[in-house]
């Protein structure tokens, strides 16, 4: 857990979370977890390619995309006051937290106040960072999870897996199973059809939605200009949670205002395709403050810090605060593919949650995950608002490399590679040294090569070895055949 | 919270030290060269709109201006409803016979909840992406009333199918900025991809959507 009163991002940093390494290997092993995510992922990416292919201006509107989210990061002082005057006009009322206990302090005393006991809430990535729905408990308030997969992980005490779907690492059949045994009003005979699925939900929330006095939301977008918020979904659940409680709250991180209502017309062509690979999801809600007769009568917006201002400081790191959740980076990465999103042990997973997790807890909280990455490049090519994340990463490994609180570690580590590195940088300068090398390096073939592969280097160079193989170096240099060509010749 | 609040706009400005105190927000370039518009023919955007729609499990008709209540009716006895709701605006040339409608003065959620369908018009479609635009205004009614019915029937003119999503939300300006009305997005019946990725019809919002297209018919054709 990061020092009271600092960002706190769900479970990273616990004590009882190992690092991404050792996560990673226990999740390799469940043979269950990658073929569910194999599975997934591998529908999804075909459908993201041809929903975004759908569109010549794709590329155009990505340039956009990331020139409105740099506007904003670079004047984001300015557009949240010009958000904040225009909620204010529309009769709602706006609240800044620095951190997660801020926010969570600032809900559960606007619910208190209503006096009830129960919300219904649709999904918000922000409240898990904050776990809001531990800190309504302990004030005795009931949360009502309404978007199916955040159901699903709340049902079986999880945290969500995947940003879009947070109970991807969950088949129909593992469903099924989790209703049957948690739900009252599941059939005796329920299949495992997702419609089947999605009915048991249905009448499992109808009553809660109808009476429940408050709704708790969270946002993808806040309009500075107008101060319209926006939320994107699929299954009407935060039209419900938007639209009949008497009392609406909404959470929202800091990054997420845009400064004009044209700007939308940018933002809900990328995310639908990029998320869910859909030319547009079903609903898209959008409000200004509170309407007499439609909708709820009181308005709350939560503005919440919570770590971003600490990416903002970063010049490179800025870049991932442009990131609108689409997950379209999770759905092509091959380590999230293998490993899936527990392992990563933040509320946000893949290769947006390896630097985003970082830039926003401090890269104390989680100095392995600018690491879980091999930089394909492939979370770059899909990202819609061009947030180059392989940069980032190469750029919070150096971070961390040169942290004060790393203690040393054996070679094969970064600080055993520096230390090649700069070995490497004297031979390549030196004619003389090059060639004793590739002459050594000759002697190596003899001695460690196995089909034309080293499998384990020797000694304190094991360390580069025990994740790869190294090629064989040649039985002749390229500077020795091109002197033996030179005096054949003659 | 004024303590928060200026404590945070204080770490947003110590932050951000790399950019010049003079730059204007506006100074950050945007290039909008993505299609803004295109002038589409009319007939072509209306089968592509409904089209789209029919992907997403909707069902869409087409009738001229003049029988809409006719395609309403029929409609109604096919699918088997029998109480609709309706905004008080809907104009008389579309309410059906043999109906019985409940204009929403303010219905209670459950008495929304408890009629078969919702009969709404709507403010911009876009053909593209299949969508239906409600502005809380006049025929597209309170945000509730397409909300708790299972089926939502919208009707929707030739003149408010747009292309693209730069058009429509163009159009929706005065209504959403000037009057600060919500806006719904509505594209297809209520779906959830949350089960292995895969769309799948109806959870909490209408699971059945039917919309019907008023428009001439096109010159050159039979009557």
């Amino acid at each position: 857990m990061s020092a009271a009163g600092g960002p706190r991002l769900g479970v990273v940093g616990a004590a009882d979370h190992p690092p991404f390494p050792r996560a990673a290997r226990a999740a390799l092993a469940d043979s269950q977890l990658r073929h569910n995510l194999g599975q997934a992922t591998r529908a999804i990416r075909a459908r993201r390619a041809e929903a975004v292919g759908e569109l010549p201006d794709w590329e155009q509107l990505r340039e956009a995309g990331r020139a409105i989210k740099d506007r904003v990061l670079r004047h984001l002082d300015h557009y949240l006051l010009e958000l904040e005057a225009a909620v204010q006009r529309g009769g709602g009322h706006v609240h800044w937290a620095r951190d997660a206990d801020e926010c969570n302090r600032i809900v559960c005393q606007l619910v208190a106040a209503h006096g009830t006991r129960e919300v219904v809430k649709s999904k918000s990535m922000l409240s898990e960072e904050t776990q809001l729905n531990e800190a309504l408990a302990e004030h005795g308030i009931r949360a009502w999870e309404t978007d199916l997969a955040q159901l699903i992980v709340q049902l079986a005490d999880e945290a969500p897996s995947h940003i879009l779907v947070p109970a991807i690492h969950k088949n129909r059949r593992e469903i099924r199973e989790l209703f049957a045994a948690t739900l009252e009003e599941v059939p005796d005979d329920l299949s495992a059809e997702p419609a089947a699925l999605a009915e048991v939900a249905r009448q499992h929330l109808r009553r809660r939605f109808l009476e429940a006095r408050v709704g708790i939301s969270g946002a993808n977008f806040a309009v500075a200009e107008t101060g319209a918020v926006v939320v994107v979904e699929s299954e009407g659940n935060a039209r419900m949670c938007t639209t009949l409680p008497e009392v609406l709250i909404t959470v929202m991180g800091i990054e997420k205002v845009i400064p004009t209502w044209q700007d939308l017309e940018v933002y809900l062509q990328l995310l639908p395709r990029s998320s869910t690979a859909e030319r547009m999801n079903p609903y898209t809600s959008l409000w200004t403050g509170v309407s007499a007769g439609d909708g709820p009568a009181e308005f709350h917006l939560v503005l919440v810090d919570n770590g971003r201002t600490n990416a903002l400081g970063d010049e490179v790191g800025r870049q991932a605060l442009r990131c609108i959740r689409c997950s379209a980076c999770l759905n092509v990465c091959p380590v999230y593919e293998r490993v899936g999103g527990h392992a990563y042990g933040s509320t946000y997973p893949g290769p947006i949650g390896a630097i985003l997790t970082p830039l926003l807890s401090g890269l104390d909280a989680a100095p392995s995950l600018p690491y879980a990455s091999s930089l394909c490049g492939a979370c770059y090519e899909v990202c819609p608002v061009k947030i180059d994340i392989p940069e980032v990463l190469v750029h919070l490994r150096q971070a961390e490399v040169e942290r004060p609180a790393r203690r040393s570690r054996p070679l094969g580590s970064p600080d055993g590679e520096r230390a090649v590195m700069a070995a490497l940088a004297r031979v390549f300068a030196s004619r003389r040294l090059y060639e004793a090398a590739q002459r050594t390096g000759r002697l190596a073939r003899l001695v460690l090569a196995r089909g034309g592969r080293i499998e384990r280097l020797p000694g304190a160079l094991g360390g580069w070895t025990a994740a790869r193989d190294l090629p064989a170096p040649p039985a002749e240099s390229f500077r020795d055949w091109w002197r033996r060509r030179a005096r054949d010749a003659h | 919270m004024t303590d928060a609040r200026e404590q945070i706009l204080a770490r947003i400005r110590r932050a951000l030290r790399d950019v010049p105190a003079a730059e204007r927000p506006e100074e950050v370039i945007v290039p909008r060269d993505y299609a803004r518009s295109s002038p589409a023919p009319t007939e072509r955007l209306l089968s592509l709109l409904c089209d789209r729609l029919r992907e997403y499990g909707a069902e869409c008709e087409r009738t001229q201006p003049n029988s809409v209540a006719g395609a309403v009716a029929d409609a109604c006895r096919a699918l088997g409803l029998r109480r609709l709701a309706i905004p008080p605006e809907l104009p008389a040339a579309w309410r059906p016979e043999g109906v019985e409608l409940l204009e929403d003065r303010d219905l209670g959620n459950d008495a929304l909840a408890g009629v078969d369908a919702a009969l709404t018009g709507c403010a911009v479609a876009i053909a593209q992406t299949g969508t239906l635009a409600l502005d809380g205004r006049s025929v597209s009614g309170r945000r509730a009333l397409t909300l708790l019915p299972d089926h939502h029937l919208c009707v929707v003119a030739a003149e408010q199918v747009v292309d693209g999503v730069p058009e429509a939300i163009a159009r929706l300006r005065p209504a959403a900025v000037e009057h600060r009305s919500p806006v719904t997005l509505v594209s297809g019946p209520s779906a959830t991809s949350d089960i292995e990725l895969q769309r799948v019809a109806g959870v909490h919002g209408p699971r059945h959507l039917h919309v019907i297209i008023a428009a001439e018919r096109p010159p050159g054709r039979g009557a």
